[in-house]
C-alpha cells in the first residue's frame, strides 16, 4: 500500500481530556450522568386510519424501543385514535421515542403523561373452579367481577392499575390459574388538563431532558 | 441541455374541450386542460400541478393506467433499465434541482426493485416521490399475480407512504405525498395505487398540492436558545462550524458562507455537505470522518464549540461518540427536532430551517470570536496532513490525479455523481467543490451503482452548461451497468470514469487491514473491458493506461456530445487514507496502513 500522507503519528498528536459517554453525553468527572431506564407512558393522539398502528409498532422494532405495552382505541373524535404506550427506556431514549413519534405523519400529539395520570389495565383471569367460593372472596377483596363461570373454570375481569392486577394475579394463582389476557394500561391526564392537546408538533420540542423520575403513582 | 433528446412521450392535443374548467367558478386551479375522469387523469394532473417536467420509471401491468394519461402528458418520461436506476435517477434529480424527483414502478417486482433507490433517499434527506401500480383493491391481500404488500415493504424506508384506496382522492394523495417530499426535512414518499382506483371514473380535480395539517415544520428556532448559542460562539476560542448536507437541501449556503467568513470560523463538511462552502477558501477545512482530511478531523477534535448545521451526526462522520468533539460545547441546528441529541447531545439545541436559524445567529452574534491562535494551528494542521500523493510516471495510474485532472479540466459548476468504494472517497478528497448541488453520490445507505443512474437524473435537471461527470469502480458500475442503454438512447452528454482496479477495492482494503489480507470474494479477475462494452451500448468508450494517455482521453470524453465511458485502470494496490477506523478517535486517523 502506498500511503503517502505526511503528518505527526497518532500517538504524538495531542489528545483532548474532555469525554462524552457512549450516549454521546458529556461526561462531567464530578457529576457523571447516569440513565437509568425507567418506566413511563407516552399518550399520543393520532388519525384514525389503517395502518397507524403498524408505522407506531414499525417505529419501535426498528429503532430498537423497549417497550412495555401498546393499547389503542377510538376517542370522542371519530377521526381520531389513542395509543397508550409504557416505555421503559434512560431518558435520552424516551426523549427520542417521543420525537421519532411525533416525525410520523399521520401522528397529531405526543406527551409523556405525569406520573399522577390515571392508568387503567383490563386483565381476564380464568382459574380453575374446584373453590368457586374462595374465588369468588378474592374476586372481591380486589373488585373484579365474575363474567363466565363452568364446571371446571370460573373466568373474572379485573380493571386497575398493573400493580394491582399483578398482586390479584398472584392471589388468584392458589386456584391454579388456566390463562389470562391483559390489555396493557390506558390512561389520561387528571383533572383538566388535556391527556395529548391537538398542538403542533413541533411547539412540543423541549430543550430540556425530562427531569422526572418517579415511575410509578398507584391511583388505586 | 442541447444534447437531450427529444421527449419520449407523445403530446395529443388537449385543447378542444378546454371551457368547463374556465367557466366554474368553483375550480380551484386555473387549467385549460380537459376535466379528469379517471384515477389516472387525476393523478398525472396532480404531478402537473406540481409542476413535474421529469418522471423515470418502468412500464408495467399495474401502473399501465397511470402511464397511459402520462403519454398524453407535458410530463417528460425516461423509461430507465431497472426500476433502481428509476429511484436513483429521480434521487439525482432531487438533489440537483432541489425538489422532488418522480418515480414510476408496477406492482409486485416494480415497487421492490425500488425499494434501494428509496431506502438510499430516505437516508440522506433527498426529496423524491414514488408511485407504484398496485394490483385491484379487491384482489389485495390475496397474493395475486405481481402483487407485493408495498406500503409494508417501504414503511420503514419513506418519510410517509399512502395506499390510495378512492379515485376522488388519489390525485389529493399524491399531491400531498409530493408536497411532503419536499417541506422540512425532505425525504421520499410513496402513493400505492391499486388499478382500479386510478381506472376508477371520477370528475375530482386534484387540489394543489399541499402537506397534511398534522405535518408542521418550525422555521425559526427559540430566540433565547439562539441569545444563548450567540454569546458561546462570541466566546469561542477554538470555533468550528460542520457544515451538512441540510445545508444545501435548505438553500442555506449563502447564509453560511457569510457568516462563517464574517466571523472568520473554520468550516469543516460532512460528505453530504460538500460544496457547501468552497474548498478552495482558506477557512474550509474541507470533509470531516472516516476518510476526511486530517486537518478536519484534527479541527473537529480540539474544537471548543461546535457549530453543527444540518448533519446528524451520522456514526461515518462521528466515529466513536466518546472521542467526538470531546472538548466541544455543541450548537445544533436542525429541521429534524428528533435529530436533536440523537447521537450527540446538543447543549444548544436549535430546531428550524437552516437558512432561518443561521440568519437568527448572525443577527445576534455581535463579536467575532478571538481565535486567531485558532485559525493558525488550523493552517499548520492543513500543512501538517496535506493530501499529497506520489504518482511515480512508471506506475500504474494513481486514481486521485484522474479525479484531479478532470477536476481541472471542467468548470467549477461541473456536477459529480459517484457509485459507491473507494473511488467514492477519492472523488470526495480530491475534487475541490464549491458550488452546493454538484455532489450527487450515496452516503448514508452506500448504494454501489448509485452512479450512472444518478448521472441520468442529475443530466436532466442540470443546466445545459454544467458537465455531468460520473466517478465510478468496477464492481459499483457493473451493478447498474444497464442504464447506459438510457443515456445513449436519451443521448445524454454525461462522461463516466471508471476507477477500474479489478476489485470491490474498500473491501480489499478493509480485508488487507483487518482480515489479515485474504481478499474473499473482493478479487474481480474477470471485468469486463468497460469502453468496449460502452461501444456495444453506442456510448463512447475510451481507456486509460497510463499517464501519457490521460489529459488526451480525458479532453476527448468531455467533448463528446454524448454518453462516453472511460476505463481508467488504476494502481489496484492504491488505498484511501487518511481513514479512522470504524468507532475510532477522529483524531487518531490513519495516514497509512501501518498506522491502523
Amino acid at each position: 500500500m502506498t500511503g503517502e500522507l505526511e503528518g505527526p503519528a497518532p500517538e504524538e498528536r495531542p489528545t483532548p481530556e474532555g469525554k462524552r459517554n457512549s450516549q454521546g453525553i458529556r461526561v462531567d468527572p464530578e457529576v457523571e450522568a447516569e440513565h437509568e431506564p425507567r418506566r413511563t407512558v407516552i399518550s399520543a393522539l393520532v388519525e384514525h386510519e389503517p395502518g397507524v398502528l403498524s408505522d407506531v409498532s414499525g417505529l419501535f422494532s426498528r429503532r430498537q424501543f423497549n417497550i412495555e405495552s401498546l393499547t389503542v382505541g377510538p376517542t370522542e373524535d371519530e377521526e381520531r385514535a389513542r395509543m397508550t404506550i409504557v416505555v421503559e427506556e434512560p431518558d435520552p431514549g424516551i426523549e427520542q421515542v417521543e420525537k421519532q413519534l411525533r416525525k410520523l405523519v399521520p401522528v397529531i400529539s405526543v406527551r409523556e403523561l405525569p406520573s399522577d395520570a390515571m392508568r387503567r389495565e383490563l386483565a381476564l383471569i380464568k382459574v380453575n373452579a374446584t373453590r368457586p367460593d374462595q374465588v369468588a372472596a378474592v374476586a372481591d377483596m380486589y373488585g373484579a367481577k365474575s363474567v363466565d363461570a363452568s364446571p371446571e373454570t370460573a373466568t373474572v375481569e379485573i380493571t386497575g392499575s398493573r400493580q394491582k392486577i399483578d398482586a390479584a394475579i398472584e392471589s388468584f394463582s392458589q386456584f391454579g390459574i388456566r390463562e389470562i389476557s391483559r390489555t396493557g394500561p390506558t390512561a389520561l391526564a387528571r383533572g383538566t388538563e388535556d391527556t395529548a392537546a391537538g398542538a403542533p408538533a413541533a411547539e412540543q420540542t423541549s430543550r430540556q431532558q425530562p427531569t422526572q423520575t418517579q415511575t410509578t403513582s398507584d391511583d388505586d | 441541455m442541447s444534447e437531450r433528446a427529444a421527449p419520449v412521450t407523445h403530446h395529443e392535443a388537449q385543447d378542444s374541450e378546454s371551457t368547463d374548467a374556465d367557466s366554474s367558478p368553483d375550480a380551484e386551479l386555473e387549467t385549460d386542460a380537459t376535466p379528469v375522469t379517471t384515477g389516472a387523469e387525476s393523478v398525472v394532473r396532480a404531478l402537473e400541478n406540481a409542476g413535474v417536467e421529469y418522471a423515470f420509471g418502468v412500464q408495467g401491468g399495474a401502473i399501465m393506467p397511470v402511464y397511459h394519461v402520462l403519454y398524453g402528458s407535458e410530463i417528460t418520461h425516461v423509461t430507465m433499465a431497472h426500476e433502481q436506476g428509476a429511484a436513483h435517477a429521480a434521487d439525482a434529480y432531487g438533489i440537483v434541482a432541489g425538489e422532488p424527483g418522480v418515480c414510476l414502478a408496477t406492482s409486485g417486482p416494480g415497487a421492490t426493485n425500488l425499494v434501494t433507490g428509496i431506502a438510499d433517499a430516505d437516508m440522506d434527506s433527498d426529496p423524491m416521490l414514488a408511485l407504484t401500480g398496485q394490483v385491484p383493491t379487491e384482489f389485495v391481500g390475496n397474493d395475486a399475480f405481481q402483487e407485493t404488500d408495498t406500503t409494508g415493504v417501504t414503511k420503514p424506508v419513506t418519510k410517509d407512504n399512502t395506499f390510495s384506496t378512492d379515485a376522488d382522492a388519489v390525485g389529493d394523495d399524491v399531491g400531498e405525498a409530493f408536497a411532503l417530499a419536499g417541506t422540512g426535512r425532505p425525504g421520499p414518499t410513496l402513493v400505492d395505487l391499486p388499478k382500479d382506483v386510478t381506472n376508477g371514473e371520477t370528475d375530482r380535480e386534484p387540489s394543489e398540492p399541499r402537506t397534511p395539517d398534522t405535518y408542521e415544520v418550525q422555521e425559526a428556532a427559540d430566540p433565547e436558545i439562539v441569545r444563548a448559542a450567540a454569546r458561546r460562539i462570541e466566546e469561542a476560542k477554538k470555533p468550528v462550524m460542520l457544515v451538512g448536507g441540510g445545508v444545501i437541501k435548505g438553500d442555506a449556503t449563502e447564509e453560511v458562507r457569510e457568516f462563517a467568513i464574517e466571523h472568520e470560523i473554520p468550516v469543516v463538511t460532512t460528505m453530504p455537505g460538500l460544496g457547501a462552502f468552497p474548498e478552495d477558501h482558506e477557512l474550509s477545512m474541507e470533509m470531516a470522518g472516516m476518510h476526511g482530511t486530517g486537518y478536519a478531523n484534527m479541527a473537529i477534535t480540539h474544537c471548543d464549540t461546535l457549530i453543527g448545521v444540518g448533519t446528524r451526526f451520522d456514526d461515518r462522520l462521528t466515529g466513536g461518540i466518546e472521542t467526538f468533539a470531546p472538548e466541544a460545547e455543541v450548537i445544533h441546528v436542525d429541521i429534524d427536532p428528533a435529530e436533536i441529541s440523537k447521537n450527540i447531545h446538543a447543549e444548544y439545541p436549535l430546531v428550524g430551517d437552516a437558512a432561518t436559524v443561521v440568519s437568527q445567529l448572525a443577527e445576534e452574534v455581535d463579536s467575532s470570536p478571538q481565535a486567531t491562535k485558532w485559525r493558525a494551528q488550523c493552517q499548520q494542521w492543513k500543512s501538517d496532513y496535506s493530501m499529497a500523493y506520489e504518482a511515480p510516471e512508471d506506475e500504474p495510474v494513481k486514481p486521485q490525479f484522474v479525479v484531479e485532472a478532470i477536476d481541472e479540466a471542467t468548470s467549477d459548476r461541473a456536477i459529480v455523481t459517484t457509485g459507491v468504494g473507494q473511488h467514492q472517497m477519492w472523488a470526495c478528497q480530491y475534487w475541490t467543490f464549491t458550488e452546493p448541488r454538484t455532489w450527487v453520490s450515496s452516503h448514508g445507505l452506500g448504494a454501489m451503482g448509485y452512479g450512472l443512474p444518478a448521472a441520468i437524473g442529475a443530466r436532466l435537471a442540470a443546466d445545459d452548461d454544467q458537465e455531468v461527470i460520473c466517478f465510478d469502480g468496477d464492481g459499483s458500475f457493473l451493478m447498474t451497468i444497464q442504464e447506459l442503454a438510457v443515456a445513449v438512447r436519451e443521448n445524454m452528454d454525461i462522461t463516466v470514469a471508471v476507477l477500474n482496479n479489478e476489485y470491490i477495492g474498500m473491501v480489499r482494503q478493509w480485508q488487507d487491514a483487518f482480515f489479515e489480507g485474504r481478499h474473499a470474494a473482493s478479487e474481480y479477475g474477470w471485468c469486463p473491458e468497460f469502453d468496449k462494452l460502452a461501444e456495444a451500448f453506442g456510448a463512447r468508450g475510451f481507456r486509460i493506461d497510463d499517464y501519457d494517455d490521460v489529459a488526451e482521453t480525458i479532453e476527448a470524453a468531455l467533448a463528446y456530445d454524448g454518453p462516453s465511458v472511460i476505463d481508467v485502470h488504476i494502481d489496484p494496490r492504491e488505498d484511501v487514507y487518511p481513514m479512522v477506523p470504524s468507532g475510532g478517535d477522529n483524531g487518531q486517523f490513519a495516514l497509512t496502513e501501518d498506522q491502523l
